[in-house]
């Protein structure tokens, strides 16, 4: 099973499950980040502590720790 | 005459507040990352016999209370009286903005959808279809660029013309699944008759997204006991076909999906999407190893551009305000009043409005970061990082903020979600050198190190606050502040041009309020101080040195016994008395009195610092030598690591007065004021006291 957390730079994937709480999985899905979406990776920080990706037009950053709460396929 | 009261709703960084600019040519600050518009803020004018009044609310992703300042806007929305609603969406990222949408649907209130940014988006190669998409949400669309002023007017008519209309029911369609069963429930309702002042459909749709109000007021009904197990079996239907049972994740899908749909019906995108500039952009100042120093290096320039075009203009004030003193002098006399309007309002005054370039440029440097969208990319690039220290990435935008000044940087503090993190935050903005600030360390810096390294010394001095700052944030997170961590999520915006005018008119503002406390409050403190340093008088002692002073031939011997006439009086003044009874606490930092009257002084503002130095140091400067200006008297006055630990001190204790007041609110309790005073000071003091002593060996 992948996350979003073991994806490399420029590689898509469809989003599976959301695993986090209600609340920060209300926040991700009204920036775009729910299940079904396609999502791409745009860069990835030195530390790989943050992760930037593409959801449709938009661009969000997230913490590699809520990445590993997403789960993904890759496409 | 009509009122009109109108909630501006959209989500961050789709130019909300610039919108409200171009339609009503106000004085509103915009922003490109979230958080500008912390508070609600209102513009009111007249249009066509309508009194109008907009209230731009923070910008928020949902309608929920995840962070403070949506929850600003969501308690707004429910709760607050106001007749119609202008939804700014951003048509270059369409299907995101319109979640937001079918949200605001949800509240029943009448509606208008301003498609902003269309000049972009038809750059983008993306062309929408409004009278499509008003006819799918049943609100009217229009299209409007605030950048350009584009449909500005049509916007506000439409408005108007709309408030005069009944409100249409909302038009939003759910899937088959849902819509089901709101008919199910809708049959029920119509075959009992019930009566209610909205729709059933509305009814049956805040039944099944169990929204609690609908349910506190409909169990009081009769209807009640029969409609409960109709809404249990639909509720478990859903349950059973989306494999979850959390209602609001079905509701999101479903509201995302029916966006999802009016974008497909409604857009189409022209051009194959190239690789934006945007990415490309993004591809080198996300860089993974240039990124950081890239970082550093605007930053680097911004201080060097502060001081080195800063100090072009700074030769011409300080001249300036030296020959209007003197020219005061010969208006008023040498007395009394000459000493009072040169020396102190003048004096005060003018070592204040020297620095008004390098508050420009300051200022300016913000500005462009905030504007451009940038911002965001560090809070990515320094998230790692700042974790690390127990901050969150998000933190940064605060700390930035409180480089040109705190009181800004308090309130953008709410954009942090947990209250830990805000409170660290809170606790380390001071470590952040405010504009006012700048002043002292300008003059320090030019009077001990000279043109050419000032502006390195400059960037020095901010860094090093900077990593006080972190540090003292690692000790409240493990100390104090102790548990779970805030999750980073966050919203890059496109890069944008920031339009000249928008950062002119930002740096004007900040510039006028700069003038006008310095005309103002500082003009006050400046003559508070001439009085406090002026008297009590001494006559008996000032006859003793001018009879000395005759008494001696040589010129020399009479400078030297006027100027320890001169520093004798100013030992015994009032102020001297303060400065010299609180001399001891400050003795083992190498400060005179004269130093630590600056240093209480600015606990009410920064900017006395200067004046109050520019007061003691004119006074007690020779009298019969060519005035050199207060840089030159503060190098001749102060040994270089005394120098050195009051800038550690300055950089480090509470920012001002004002600040003081809006991080108690902040904070939201004046305990915490408390702590921060004892915190900071004491923080203060010792590093003072290690620098002091440091540079003491170097030497």
């Amino acid at each position: 099973m992948f996350t979003l957390a073991d994806l490399k730079e420029n590689e898509k994937a469809t989003v599976l499950k959301v695993r986090a709480e209600a609340e920060l999985k209300q926040r991700l899905a009204s920036l775009g980040l729910r299940k079904n979406s396609t999502i791409k990776i745009k860069a990835l920080s030195l530390t790989k502590s943050t992760i930037e990706v593409e959801i449709g037009t938009s661009m969000i950053a997230l913490r590699f720790d809520e990445a590993k709460e997403i789960e993904v396929q890759t496409v | 005459m009509k009122n009109l009261k109108i909630a501006l709703v959209g989500q961050p960084n789709v130019g909300k507040s610039m919108l409200i600019n171009a339609i009503s040519n106000s004085r509103l600050r915009v922003g490109n990352f979230s958080g500008v518009t912390v508070e609600k803020a209102e513009v009111s004018f007249d249009f066509h016999n309508h009194s109008i009044r907009i209230i731009d609310l923070p910008g928020t992703y949902s309608l929920n209370d995840y962070t403070q300042d949506e929850k600003v806007t969501k308690d707004f929305l429910e709760n607050e009286e106001y007749d119609m609603i202008i939804n700014v969406v951003d048509a270059t990222s369409l299907e995101r903005n319109l979640f937001l949408t079918t949200q605001l649907l949800g509240l029943n209130k009448k509606m208008i959808v301003a498609l902003n940014m269309m000049d972009e988006a038809k750059k983008e190669g993306i062309c929408i279809d409004e009278e499509q998409l008003s006819s799918i949400l049943g609100t009217p669309c229009v299209k409007v660029s605030a950048v350009t002023k584009k449909g500005i007017g049509k916007l506000v008519n439409r408005t108007v013309d709309m408030s005069s209309f009944e409100q249409e029911s909302s038009k939003l369609v759910f899937s088959d699944t849902v819509e089901e069963e709101i008919e199910n429930i809708v049959n029920f309702l119509v075959e009992k008759k019930y009566k209610k002042d909205v729709s059933y459909r509305d009814l049956a749709i805040k039944l099944l997204e169990e929204e609690p109000r609908t349910y506190k007021k409909m169990h009081d009904e009769p209807i009640w006991i029969e409609l409960l197990p109709i809404i249990r079996e639909a509720l478990n239907h859903l349950y059973i076909h989306y494999d979850t049972k959390d209602i609001e994740e079905i509701f999101s899908e479903e509201k995302a999906a029916f966006a999802k749909g009016a974008v497909m019906e409604t857009v189409e995108f022209k051009k194959d999407i190239k690789k934006s500039i945007t990415e490309k952009i993004d591809s080198v100042l996300l860089h993974k190893f240039f990124g950081i120093p890239i970082f550093l290096f605007f930053m680097w320039g911004l201080f060097q551009l502060t001081f080195e075009v800063g100090s072009i203009p700074m030769d011409w004030i300080d001249a300036f305000f030296t020959s209007l003193g003197d020219y005061a002098k010969t208006i008023f006399g040498d007395g009394e009043l000459g000493s009072l309007v040169a020396d102190g309002a003048i004096a005060g005054v003018g070592a204040v409005v020297l620095f008004l370039p390098n508050i420009m440029i300051l200022f300016f440097g913000i500005a462009l970061l905030e504007t451009t969208g940038y911002m965001s990319r560090v809070a990515f690039l320094l998230d790692g990082f700042f974790h690390k220290f127990g901050l969150h990435g998000k933190s940064f935008i605060p700390l930035v903020t409180g480089f040109g000044c705190s009181v800004p940087a308090y309130m953008s503090a709410r954009t942090l979600k947990n209250d830990k993190d805000r409170l660290i935050t809170l606790f380390i903005i001071g470590f952040m050198s405010c504009g006012a600030k700048l002043p002292v360390y300008v003059l320090f810096a030019g009077a001990f190190f000279g043109a050419q390294s000032a502006g390195n010394v400059l960037f020095i001095i901010y860094i090093v606050g900077a990593m006080f700052g972190l540090i003292a944030a690692k000790v409240l997170k493990v100390l104090v502040f102790k548990g779970k961590d805030e999750p980073f999520v966050m919203e890059m915006p496109k890069y944008r041009m920031p339009s000249l005018k928008l950062l002119w008119h930002t740096v004007t503002t900040k510039s006028i309020m700069y003038l006008k406390k310095a005309g103002t409050f500082i003009l006050a403190a400046s003559i508070f101080i001439w009085f406090a340093s002026n008297y009590p008088k001494y006559p008996l002692i000032e006859a003793e040195f001018e009879t000395k002073i005759e008494m001696v031939q040589s010129a020399d011997k009479k400078s030297e016994l006027s100027n320890e006439l001169t520093h004798k009086l100013l030992e015994k003044s009032y102020l001297g008395i303060i400065g010299k009874s609180t001399e001891p606490f400050f003795a083992p930092l190498g400060f005179d009195w004269r130093l630590t009257v600056a240093l209480e002084t600015g606990l009410a503002a920064k900017e006395i610092v200067v004046s109050t130095l520019g007061v003691l140091y004119s006074l007690g400067e020779d009298v019969t030598e060519e005035s050199g200006g207060l840089i030159d008297a503060i190098k001749k006055n102060i040994p270089f690591p005394a120098a050195v630990s009051f800038i550690l001190f300055i950089m480090i204790y509470l920012p001002c007065f004002a600040a003081s007041i809006v991080f108690a609110k902040e904070s939201g309790s004046y305990k915490y004021l408390g702590y921060l005073f004892v915190f900071t000071t004491g923080v203060a003091w010792m590093i003072s006291f290690i620098g002091y002593n440091i540079t003491k060996l170097i030497m």
